[in-house]
């Protein structure tokens, strides 16, 4: 890991107990829900990390706790470095403190995780969803969200998917 | 309160102000069919006469699940998606998914692989900006200027076909290398483009930079400061034409990027103008860059541009005849794939219009467990209320262009 990175880690470790992972040079801090904004504060604040350049979470579908990882990519200009934040959620609590205050940039990239994954980002100023029809069911980036073909029907599991069809419902 | 109810703009109440709810300001979309929002966007305006109030930006028109398909398709196969994410910008994709890939599983990448890399990207990025030239002249009413650029483009797009056999979506670059070396006639093809092309961009500033029509609607207009540039995730050339000097190319230089001699053009004002003269000489350092790879590829000529690890690359046709295990690596790659380890990784390049970053995500199998595009025009549109608040309607029309949004790459 590079030197500067290793100092800020350390400082991340210290004041919020957090585990890492380094894999390809990459470090990957691991930050609880609740932290997740004090943690960006003081890395843009003391740390010089002014740009925020991904927001994007993860599914780890059929495990459910923790079944998400929301992930900040960060990325510091002045002293050219990454790092990045990871905030597992279980799916039984699925709520983000919104990151909106610290980068504007938070604004329309949770409504994305918002919209494909259905992770909720508490105090966000603007709750819609972003890139599918405002009046969808589902969020189609979960494990559990068909990919759009159809289930093929065999006997052990043909009234299951029958009721399921359109014309069931009529 | 009158006018939201009766279009039934119930959502969008929290965004407008308070005016628009009394009826003093007036709602109207723009788009999402719009020859002026460059694909399908819809913008709703809250104008005050002709001034704007709010431009709230309503994507998602163009939304194919490319995400959600990738990870049902294995890692090679997942890569034709990333050409149709940016459709000006396709070999940029492959590359910073190729890279993305390479990072994941370790492999290596030849020389000559990678400089082909370079003068291919650096031709996509010209074509890209001759996009921008062209449809910014044509949303500021100089039409020409549109015929000009299209008819420079379709050299590069010649390029293009003459290497990987498809002017726009090419999937031109493969994990570990590209899938074919570029043909003889390439070099000459590329050389005369260089001749060619420096006196076509004077051509185009004769036209526009010091046109005074032009300069009336560009100079001020759609001021962006470095500050909230930064704080929106506002990258590129928009970044760049803001006074900040980032770029990838030179702060985490890929590719060999940082063997090469170029200059990263910063102007300070921030303004429409200002993003467009960036553009300007982004051509103009694009085709030293070329110019230099052409000089580097001579020397590794007969070189290969494949990695010759077969875990990760097929065996070349000529091997699969006369060795066993040339034929099991054929036969395990197209069928199964290759398997990538249980852990994620962030890789960014710099794409024509901003950072273009793959969080690429394996689970041991052969199909990526998640990938996520971190597309440039998504956070750069996103600061579109803010930088023309105040300006009126026709103002919008030139901040839209001089952004340079490509709605592909948005919606993904």
């Amino acid at each position: 890991m590079d030197k500067k990175l290793e100092k800020i880690v350390q400082a991340l470790q210290e004041q919020f107990g957090s585990s890492v992972e380094e894999f390809r040079n990459e470090a990957h801090v691991f930050v609880k829900a609740e932290q997740i904004v004090d943690a960006l504060t003081l890395l843009r604040d003391k740390f010089e990390f002014e740009l925020l350049s991904a927001l994007t979470a993860s599914d780890y579908y059929p495990q459910e706790t923790p079944r998400f990882h929301v992930i900040y990519q960060l990325s510091s200009l002045a002293q050219n470095i990454t790092l990045q934040l990871r905030v597992p959620v279980n799916s039984d609590q699925l709520k983000v403190p919104t990151a909106t205050r610290v980068y504007d940039t938070a604004n329309w990239r949770e409504r994305e995780v918002f919209d494909m994954f259905g992770v909720v980002f508490e105090g966000h100023p603007d709750a819609r969803r972003i890139l599918n029809p405002e009046g969808m069911d589902g969020h189609p980036l979960r494990k559990d969200f068909p990919l759009g073909y159809e289930e093929p029907q065999f006997t052990f599991n043909y009234d299951d998917i029958d009721l399921k069809k359109i014309y069931a419902k009529e | 309160m009158a006018q939201i109810e009766e279009v039934g703009y119930e959502q969008y109440k929290h965004l407008v102000s308070e005016r628009a709810l009394t009826g003093e300001t007036m709602l109207l979309n723009m788009g999402p069919q719009h020859p002026s929002t460059h694909g399908v966007l819809r913008l709703l305006l809250e104008l005050d006469g002709e001034t704007i109030v709010n431009a709230i930006p309503d994507i998602g028109y163009l939304h194919t699940g490319v995400e959600k398909n990738m990870e049902a398709k294995t890692f090679l196969k997942a890569e034709v998606m990333t050409d149709r994410l940016d459709y000006m910008n396709t070999t940029g994709n492959n590359l910073a998914y190729c890279m993305a890939v390479e990072k994941l599983v370790d492999l290596d990448v030849p020389e000559r692989a990678q400089v082909i890399r370079v003068i291919v990207t650096e031709l996509q990025r010209i074509a890209s900006h001759l996009v921008f030239m062209g449809a910014f002249g044509l949303d500021l009413a100089a039409m020409s200027m549109f015929l000009y650029c299209f008819r420079e483009r379709e050299h590069v797009l010649d390029i293009l076909e003459m290497c990987s056999g498809q002017r726009m979506m090419t999937t031109y670059f493969r994990p570990g290398g590209v899938w074919r070396d570029v043909p003889v006639e390439f070099e000459s093809a590329v050389r005369s483009f260089i001749q060619m092309f420096p006196k076509r961009v004077d051509e185009y500033e004769a036209l526009l930079t010091k046109n005074p029509i032009l300069l009336d609607r560009l100079v001020g207009i759609g001021i962006l400061d470095g500050k909230t540039a930064l704080s929106h995730g506002v990258t590129g050339p928009t970044l760049r034409a803001s006074g900040i000097n980032w770029d990838l190319r030179k702060a985490r230089p890929y590719i060999g990027y940082e063997q090469y001699d170029f200059n990263v053009p910063v102007r300070t004002e921030g303004d429409t103008f200002a993003r467009y003269i960036v553009h300007i000489e982004e051509f103009r350092e694009s085709l030293k860059i070329v110019e230099q790879g052409l000089e580097k590829l001579k020397k590794l000529s007969g070189q290969p541009v494949l990695s010759d690890n077969r875990k990760f690359v097929p065996p070349p046709r000529a091997e699969i005849g006369v060795s066993m295990e040339a034929l099991i690596h054929h036969f395990k790659f197209w069928t199964e794939g290759f398997p990538a380890p249980k852990n994620s990784i962030y890789n960014a390049v710099e794409s024509p219009r901003g950072e273009l970053g793959v969080y690429l995500e394996g689970d041991g199998g052969p199909k990526p467990h998640r990938v996520h595009m971190r597309t440039p025009s998504f956070d750069n549109l996103s600061v579109i209320n803010k930088i023309t608040q105040g300006h009126l309607v026709a103002d919008l029309v030139a901040i839209l262009a001089s952004i340079d949004i490509v709605l592909g790459d948005i919606d993904r």
